[in-house]
């Protein structure tokens, strides 16, 4: 495997040799001096670029990088930006430059195509480490390549789906509010809402936050098997929307039901409707699936408890996740 | 003088049929009293005159559509036990009198006298013991709190500039236009589809803070400069796509420049 790598790479440079030049041969291009400054300084610059498209895949990978959205961006952009500069340095200082004007006769003339080859050849005449150059080039382009591919990473597992799944919640799990205290089912109200968490549990993750209402008993229309899943008419559901994975931070609850529409958790992105009466089915909007419902259980304190997992996967939806559907 | 009648017979019936079509006066039907008749019995007769037809007698409420004078349906909420802060709300935001039940209420003018007002909203609290009208003290609420208490309970809908939104179905109105009170007395009642924030989910010191920052948000202190509508990413995005585009153009006169010479 090595063997063949090393032949590949020598194959690909010994094409790249330029033509023996003949000693006297008329030139077309004036010469210019070799600039090593300017060629040092081209080196730096796509190495620079390399280091940071390298650097874009590794700080993708490590998530306890603190503000990592604006190191992602950082690590692109000056990629770009030494990429830009390396060209802005061999336009300016490397490569013979001059202006002529002559007409141009459309008859096809064989010499010419030989001239523009020169032209070409001699050009880049003040290059005086090409393949190391060129080495330097591909080594930044193929950094920022991998850079731009990384992202792919995020589509999410293709054959584990079985993380989705794994949320903190579970029996007995007590649910807490912002400031860490639990909700007594006798405090929580109707036509309000409130965003409950696992206690003792990372807050951050796609499964964590739920968002709580109480319906009247006998308004309530959930699927079978869901009966015992909301005691005193109290539901719960996840907070993430199945859409695009917003935050449902809209409850609309009409002050007059017989002409004003029905109790609904909205999210404000896309504006996905989900009834809360109803197991969290879709009323309006771009969402494919239902909002996943979290079972309760009121305690011996009265207060409210998980009674299991999640109806469903949680968070937005993708094909791994309408493939497998609910898991009971 | 022929041709001057003709045209005011053609104006005429330019004229008679959209008058035809318009909807039942808009406005209110003002009562007279005699000097010295108390609040509440003055507010009784206002509420005969203007809210009946939806609220019932007694503001009991009217749950199946009923026809009222004038071709106007009735079908509207029990008003026993909302208080005078429901009342003080509704009215002073020109919420009610609405036209049409199936609609979303709007602030608009209010027709009523001050002393109107005053008569309906103690009538309306007379119906049933109801909380009273807040009072907010935003001047004791702490800005960054409200801020943080707002984005957590209100931004949802309103946006966190307090700019107003949508919520399917319905249009979540702008908070510059409303007064302390208002604000206080729209977090306890919960008008239209919004939901209803009691003492236990926001104390009233918090409430207090939410009052301060809708307050400041009407008029914000933008140390940043240049607000921008404060509507959020796409104006500040296309500022930002105008000056890229500059700086762009100025890389190129740059980079240019040097070669022609």
């Amino acid at each position: 495997m090595r063997r063949w790598l090393i032949a590949l790479v020598v194959l690909l440079l010994g094409r790249l040799r330029r033509r023996p030049r003949v000693p006297g041969e008329a030139r077309i291009v004036p010469p210019g001096a070799p600039e090593r400054g300017a060629e040092n300084l081209l080196l730096l610059l796509f190495g620079c670029a390399a280091v940071c498209g390298a650097a874009f895949p590794v700080v993708y990978a490590i998530d306890s990088i603190p503000h990592q959205t604006q190191f992602l961006g950082l690590a692109l952009g000056l990629a770009l930006a030494f990429i830009a500069a390396a060209c802005v340095v061999i336009a300016k200082r490397l490569v013979v430059t001059e202006e002529l004007e002559e007409d141009y006769s459309l008859t096809a003339r064989p010499e010419e195509e030989e001239a523009l080859l020169e032209l070409v050849e001699e050009s880049g005449d003040r290059f005086t480490r090409r393949r190391l150059l060129l080495v330097a080039g591909a080594g930044a382009g193929t950094a920022l390549g991998a850079a731009l591919l990384t992202p792919a990473a995020s589509f999410g597992p293709v054959l584990d789906v079985a993380s989705l799944y794994r949320t903190p919640w579970r029996r007995g799990v007590r649910l807490v509010d912002e400031a860490g205290n639990p909700f007594r089912a006798d405090d929580v109200e109707e036509d309000t809402f409130y965003t409950a968490f696992p206690e003792h549990a990372d807050r951050d993750r796609m499964g964590a936050p739920v968002v709580v209402v109480r319906l009247k008993p006998a308004a309530l229309r959930l699927p079978g098997g869901r009966r015992s899943w909301a005691p005193k008419g109290i539901v719960a559901y996840s907070k993430i929307c199945t859409h695009a994975g917003c935050a449902i931070a809209l409850y609309r609850k009409p002050t007059f039901p017989q002409v004003q529409p029905r109790p609904a958790l909205i999210c404000p992105c896309h504006y996905s409707t989900f009834d809360p009466a109803d197991g969290g089915s879709v009323l309006f909007g771009p969402a494919g699936r239902d909002l996943p419902q979290l079972p309760l259980e009121i305690d011996a304190m009265g207060e409210l408890r998980a009674g299991g997992n999640f109806s469903g996967p949680v968070g937005p939806s993708w094909w791994g996740v309408r493939n497998h559907g609910a898991r009971s | 003088m022929r041709r001057a009648a003709l045209l005011l017979l053609v104006l005429g019936m330019l004229v008679v049929p959209t008058a035809g079509a318009a909807p039942p006066s808009p406005g209110v039907t003002h009562v007279s009293v005699p000097p010295g008749t108390p609040a509440v019995e003055w507010g009784a007769q206002l509420f005969g005159a203007n809210c009946v037809t939806c609220h019932g007698p007694d503001g009991r409420g009217i749950f199946t559509p009923v026809q009222g004078s004038g071709g106007t349906i009735g079908l509207g909420p029990s008003l026993q036990g909302v208080g005078a802060q429901a009342a003080d709300f509704y009215l002073r935001t020109g919420y009610m009198p609405l036209q049409d039940p199936d609609a979303q209420p709007r602030r608009s003018r209010v027709l009523f006298s001050q002393r109107e007002l005053q008569a309906l909203i103690a009538y309306v609290a007379s119906l049933q013991p109801g909380p009273p009208v807040p009072a907010p003290h935003p001047e004791l609420g702490n800005l960054a709190e409200g801020l943080q208490l707002f984005t957590e309970h209100c931004a949802g809908c309103h946006q966190v500039s307090a700019a107003g939104g949508y919520v399917t179905n319905a249009v979540a109105p702008r908070l510059n236009d409303a007064t302390p009170v208002q604000i206080a007395e729209a977090a306890r009642i919960g008008p239209y589809l919004m939901p209803r924030f009691s003492e236990k989910q926001i104390s009233n010191a918090q409430l207090d803070s939410i009052v301060r920052y809708v307050v400041y948000a009407g008029h914000p202190d933008d140390r940043g400069g240049w607000a921008l509508g404060h509507v959020g990413p796409v104006p500040e995005g296309l500022v930002t796509w105008f000056i890229g585009v500059a700086v762009l153009v100025a890389t190129c006169l740059v980079i240019g420049r040097r070669l022609r010479a």
